[in-house]
């Protein structure tokens, strides 16, 4: 796919996107976005527009990230406790969104225990909750087992699903057990052969009006090789979706917020629940990354995403914990 | 192994890495021979570690992030170590086994496990 990121056509949108990315970085303050044609702009601070644009009949999901339950060291001595914290957030909200996805690292270390911590933590939200597993919840010896026993029913092949809600293509994709060790290659994500033959047949019917949002826990996109911020085969997966005139690509894993515009795709990290990691290569390695605890809650955040019927832009609003 | 590769191997410093022991060592009332790799600041260390039949090697992560140990081809694989944990392997066959952490697959380490060198 030709990259038409950064110059002529979207030059003057970067500009701003980048400065206020930048802005947000710093005081963690959420923006609110629009697509339009595949071109982010930005609606402004939250609280200035916000959701206050959602009308009644628009489509509102949200996307939890990175919740690393059970992790307790210094960046966050309770991950299940900010993970609570976002739930409670959320069920404030005044309208309550279509769905939750959660993209991710729902557990630390694979454990049961943090799996049924998580999930009666999940149990508090009202609509219903899609999940994808990130590396730290196939970490099990068993390989993914004790996720796929737990999540895995009603799937195909190793946990992948897609469904539709309000006319918008939802795609679930897993990109957590297939790595390349790094012996040659550079340790990239990879979601295999047989899930894109999946993936493949799974858009084939659809119309390219058809809006189509992709979740995945690594990036589709690689962000930063030498850390392994990539999924080697995303080409392939976002090749089926070309012809389509709306894409949203939403994923974790990098614990703070980028994105990226490719012709008709958009790019979106999320921020955790739990704890931010350095930008890339800012640090020898990524990993949890301590905050003042006065800030930690600035740079933790759940996101929504609203789908207006008809002229089918998708708004992206991040909110901080801290907000 | 040929003498003159043991040599070789004893030249380069690779023989003080194995403890004296012969696969035909009974195993009863014999503890085995230990080895260790250290995981800390995303790698294995040391990366190639070269041990007699019958080794134990023990992985000890160092990290504040959880790291795995896990065959290429699954033939072992530890569950998530957190900080601190450990994670024990014998090997009695020999081979070259390539691993890695599959929630960092750029970490990959290597056990060589080679007979030792003939008693002389």
């Amino acid at each position: 796919m030709a990259d038409r990121d950064d110059k002529d056509l979207l030059g003057a949108a970067n500009m701003n996107r980048r400065g206020l990315l930048k802005c947000m970085g710093w005081t963690g303050t959420g923006v609110v976005w629009t697509l339009s044609g595949g071109i982010p702009r930005t609606l402004g601070l939250i609280g200035e527009a916000s959701a206050a644009e959602t009308q009644a009949g628009d489509l509102t999901f949200l996307q939890i990230s990175d919740s690393h339950v059970g992790f307790d060291k210094p960046a966050n001595p309770n991950a299940l406790g900010t993970f609570q914290e976002a739930i409670a957030k959320i069920n404030a909200m005044p309208t309550q969104p279509a769905f939750i996805i959660h993209t991710g690292d729902i557990t630390h270390l694979s454990k049961d225990k943090e799996f049924d911590d998580a999930d009666q933590a999940m149990k508090a939200l009202k609509p219903p909750v899609h999940v994808i597993p990130g590396e730290h919840d196939v970490a099990d010896a068993d390989n993914g087992k004790l996720y796929l026993d737990r999540y895995g029913k009603g799937t195909n092949g190793k946990g992948w699903y897609s469904f539709d809600v309000g006319g918008v293509h939802f795609i679930a994709l897993i990109n957590v057990f297939n790595f390349e060790p790094g012996f040659k290659s550079a340790g990239l994500a990879k979601l295999g052969d047989e899930q894109l033959e999946w993936m493949e047949k799974d858009v084939k019917g659809l119309a390219a009006s058809t809006p189509v949002v992709v979740f995945a826990h690594l990036p589709l996109w690689t962000i930063y090789q030498e850390w392994g911020w990539g999924t080697e085969d995303a080409p392939r997966a976002l090749g089926y979706l070309k012809r389509f005139g709306s894409v949203t690509v939403l994923n974790g894993h990098i614990h703070q917020i980028q994105q990226k515009v490719e012709g008709n795709v958009s790019l979106y990290t999320a921020r955790s629940t739990a704890f931010p990691q350095p930008a890339p290569g800012s640090a020898p390695a990524p990993g949890p990354m301590k905050v003042p605890a006065e800030r930690l809650h600035s740079v933790l955040g759940v996101r929504t995403v609203n789908y207006v019927r008809g002229n089918s832009p998708l708004a992206v609003v991040e909110t901080p914990l801290g907000a | 192994m040929s003498p003159i590769r043991a040599a070789l191997l004893g030249t380069l410093g690779i023989a003080s890495l194995l403890v004296a022991g012969t696969p035909e060592r009974p195993a009863a009332g014999e503890p085995g021979d230990q080895a260790a790799v250290r995981i800390d600041n995303f790698n294995f260390t040391p990366p190639t570690l070269v041990v007699a039949p019958g080794t134990t090697v023990t992985w000890t992560n160092a990290d504040d992030s959880p790291h795995t140990v896990r065959e290429k081809d699954g033939k072992f694989k530890s569950a998530a170590l957190d900080t601190d944990d450990t994670f024990s392997q014998t090997f009695a066959a020999l081979g070259e086994y390539e691993y890695f952490c599959s929630i960092h697959p750029r970490m990959v380490g290597k056990i060589v496990v080679q007979p030792v060198k003939p008693a002389s």
